[in-house]
């Protein structure tokens, strides 16, 4: 089911950019810190296929999260392609980017990122006001979103009155409401104990099965990415240091 | 982002830091009201110019000469395309001609005649002139003591004070009292007794008396219409003086007229609807074949003196309006800091830089239109204020009240829209920097 990629080299069964999911061709960011040239992404090029769920491992500062937000078109890379469904981000427009963010993508944070003065309903409800849907498709869509993730008790309740599992299912519903193609988790049960992190882990699992959405998590937890993931890759400094199914 | 949610979003973070931004809306209505509270000011006190003047009948007066006069007040004649008018007498019919124009009020001629009056036997010399019922609007008697003519037809004179001093030493006693006018009264002679020329007629002038109750005396000299009845310092009710027919300084000019009976003017004010139409007025009797003066041209010099004056208040009005925008800029500055995460969520979640930097700009300018809303109200508030310190000095001194401020309702939406416009201004750098944040290093901010 999944491709596998290799690092500074050309992947191995490769898929073409019209059937990726996401491609990328020699990505590199640079950032430049000081006098310092930090590498976090150095020349990677890796093909990841639709309804895949693909883990990405490694140490902190191993350019994982880097990656990440190139896939979400939240970063832009300094050299190489990224595509999205063929599409290169690399060289869209802001706007284009935006776009990307609002209708292809849906993102998930390990600190949740909810808007605190918003109510459940509202938080999830924002992607699509961003979008510009329609006022009177909204109310389903949110409610379809909230009963995903099991929370459609809690739609009035503020973040702050949520706990930390019900926060981050909260911020999987808003990932979701958009009805995305990739979504895309920095850490998603980084800051949940682990019973709660199984939750999410399930549910990301019964949403990449049910849906078909292809899923890039950002882990460090191995154990937890053998269990879920279809694939993983391990990144250090900057590069795929492996790249195949879990043991 | 469609607007409805744009508005909503900014209104929501608007209610978040509630405390700093009533106080930044707050400076921008205290900026308001003070460019307000000037340009009532202004605008007042140029309502008050204008309206005295309109009530002055100086705007408003054209003032018609037969061409055969000398000249003097006309100005230099344009040359029209058409053959040049002919000279014509500026008699009764021609008062009638010009009564039918359009947009003419009234036309009355200036009677104003040497005579000597007595009181309590004494004769006094004096000059009398015919004042029309308008010029009771014109504020010129506002201050009177006494009344005005109870009618135009009233046996009654309004004396100048100068006259009333020379009467008597306690001016207030006279009003009431009775003065005899004795006047030269001009009365035709058969048309036979011409002097020679058979069929032209002639008039002899023929001592007569009226009696005349005092109504009122005025402090100032009115002046209701150039070369009008100013001057005079015995003032009677126009029809009044007409009907005495009594000799004038033209009637000599009249003896030498083929018609020496029918008398004419010296000239004749013509009192039109408003200052825009004097111009029409003007140019259709001089048309007619006679002179004709008016002081648009002073009218538009007034406007222009006071569009200055404006200009410097709302100048100096609006300083506290920049000095409030500052204010705007350093809470959204604010804002950016502390709602950095948020500006990144919203990136993350699809946002363009567009709709941070618009939702941005609605923020300002929903502080713009209510601090607009607050200042024009405070503004309104300073101004009627001053209207009412102004109204309680000025009837400590037993002098009428006067609107010194006045905030129209060009003012108010001009205010708000100034408001929401500088607000818009201040937003500009705030909205960009927002807009521009990257949203990596914005989701990483803590």
């Amino acid at each position: 089911m999944e491709m596998t990629a290799a690092n500074n080299g050309a992947p191995a069964n490769t898929p073409t950019s019209d059937t990726a999911a996401i491609r990328t061709d020699h990505l590199v960011r640079h950032y430049q810190m000081g006098s310092t040239l930090v590498r976090a992404v150095d020349d990677v090029t890796l093909s990841i296929v639709p309804a895949d769920f693909v883990a990405l491992l490694g140490s902190s500062g191993s350019g994982k999260s880097t990656l990440l937000n190139l896939m979400a078109g939240l970063d832009r890379p300094s050299s190489g392609a990224i595509f999205a469904h063929g599409r290169n981000l690399a060289e869209m427009s802001s706007d284009e980017l935006a776009k990307h963010r609002s209708h292809t993508i849906g993102i998930v944070f390990q600190a949740f990122n909810l808007l605190p003065r918003m109510t459940l309903e509202e938080n999830v409800e924002l992607p699509l006001r961003l979008a510009e849907v329609e006022r009177s498709e909204r109310d389903s869509r949110v409610r379809e979103a909230v009963e995903r993730v099991h929370l459609s008790a809690r739609l009035s309740h503020r973040p702050s009155e949520l706990s930390g599992g019900e926060q981050q299912r909260a911020a999987l519903a808003r990932a979701l409401v958009n009805r995305p193609t990739i979504l895309l988790a920095d850490e998603p049960t980084g800051n949940l104990d682990s019973a709660t992190g199984d939750e999410i882990m399930l549910l990301l699992r019964e949403i990449n099965e049910t849906l078909g959405m292809t899923i890039v998590i950002v882990t460090h937890e191995r154990p937890r990415a053998e269990r879920f993931a279809h694939r993983m890759i391990m990144m250090g400094d900057g590069k795929i240091t492996s790249d195949g199914a879990p043991a | 982002m469609k607007t409805r949610d744009l508005m909503d979003l900014a209104a929501r973070n608007l209610r978040e830091a509630l405390l700093r931004n009533f106080l930044t809306t707050l400076g921008i209505g205290v900026g308001v009201a003070s460019l307000v509270a000037m340009l009532s000011l202004g605008v007042g006190l140029q309502n008050l110019a204008n309206d005295r003047l309109a009530k002055s009948g100086l705007f408003d007066a054209v003032i018609v000469t037969p061409l055969t006069n000398f000249g003097g007040f006309e100005r230099p004649q344009q040359p029209s395309p058409g053959p040049p008018p002919v000279a014509r007498p500026l008699d009764e019919d021609a008062r009638h001609q010009i009564e039918a124009l359009p947009n003419v009020v009234e036309v009355y001629p200036e009677i104003r005649f040497p005579t000597e009056i007595r009181f309590a036997g004494n004769p006094y010399p004096t000059i009398v002139a015919g004042v029309p019922p308008s010029a009771r609007e014109g504020g010129s008697f506002d201050d009177m003591k006494g009344s005005f003519f109870s009618s135009p037809s009233a046996n009654e004179a309004i004396l100048q004070i100068e006259l009333a001093r020379q009467l008597s030493s306690q001016p207030d006693a006279l009003l009431g009292q009775e003065i005899v006018l004795r006047y030269a009264e001009r009365e035709p002679l058969p048309a036979d007794s011409g002097g020679g020329n058979p069929g032209t007629g002639g008039f002899s002038i023929v001592p007569r008396e009226e009696k005349l109750r005092i109504v009122g005396i005025v402090e100032t000299e009115p002046a209701a219409g150039v070369g009008s009845f100013g001057r005079g310092r015995l003032l009677i009710p126009l029809q009044v003086a007409e009907t005495l027919r009594a000799a004038q300084t033209n009637d000599l000019r009249d003896l030498l007229r083929d018609t020496p009976a029918k008398r004419t003017y010296d000239n004749l004010t013509v009192r039109v609807k408003g200052a825009p139409q004097v111009k029409a007025v003007e140019d259709a009797v001089k048309q007619m074949g006679f002179g004709a003066f008016s002081l648009l041209d002073a009218t538009r010099n007034l406007a222009l003196v006071f569009t200055v004056f404006d200009l410097l208040l709302g100048i100096f009005g609006s300083l506290a309006l920049i000095v409030a925008s500052l204010g705007i800029i350093n809470t959204l500055v604010m804002a950016i800091l502390e709602r950095r995460r948020e500006i990144g969520v919203l990136k993350a979640l699809g946002a363009a830089d567009r709709d941070v930097r618009r939702l941005f700009f609605a923020e300002a300018a929903a502080m713009g239109l209510l601090g607009g809303l607050l200042g024009v109200t405070i503004g309104w508030l300073i101004g009627r204020a001053i209207n009412f310190g102004t109204d309680v000095y000025l009837t400590r001194r037993q002098l009428p009240s006067i609107a010194v401020a006045a905030v129209p309702w060009w003012m108010v939406a001009a205010a708000i829209a100034f408001s929401v416009a500088v607000s818009l201004a201040a937003g500009i750098y705030p909205a960009s920097r927002a807009a521009r944040l990257n949203p990596v290093e914005a989701l990483r901010y803590e």
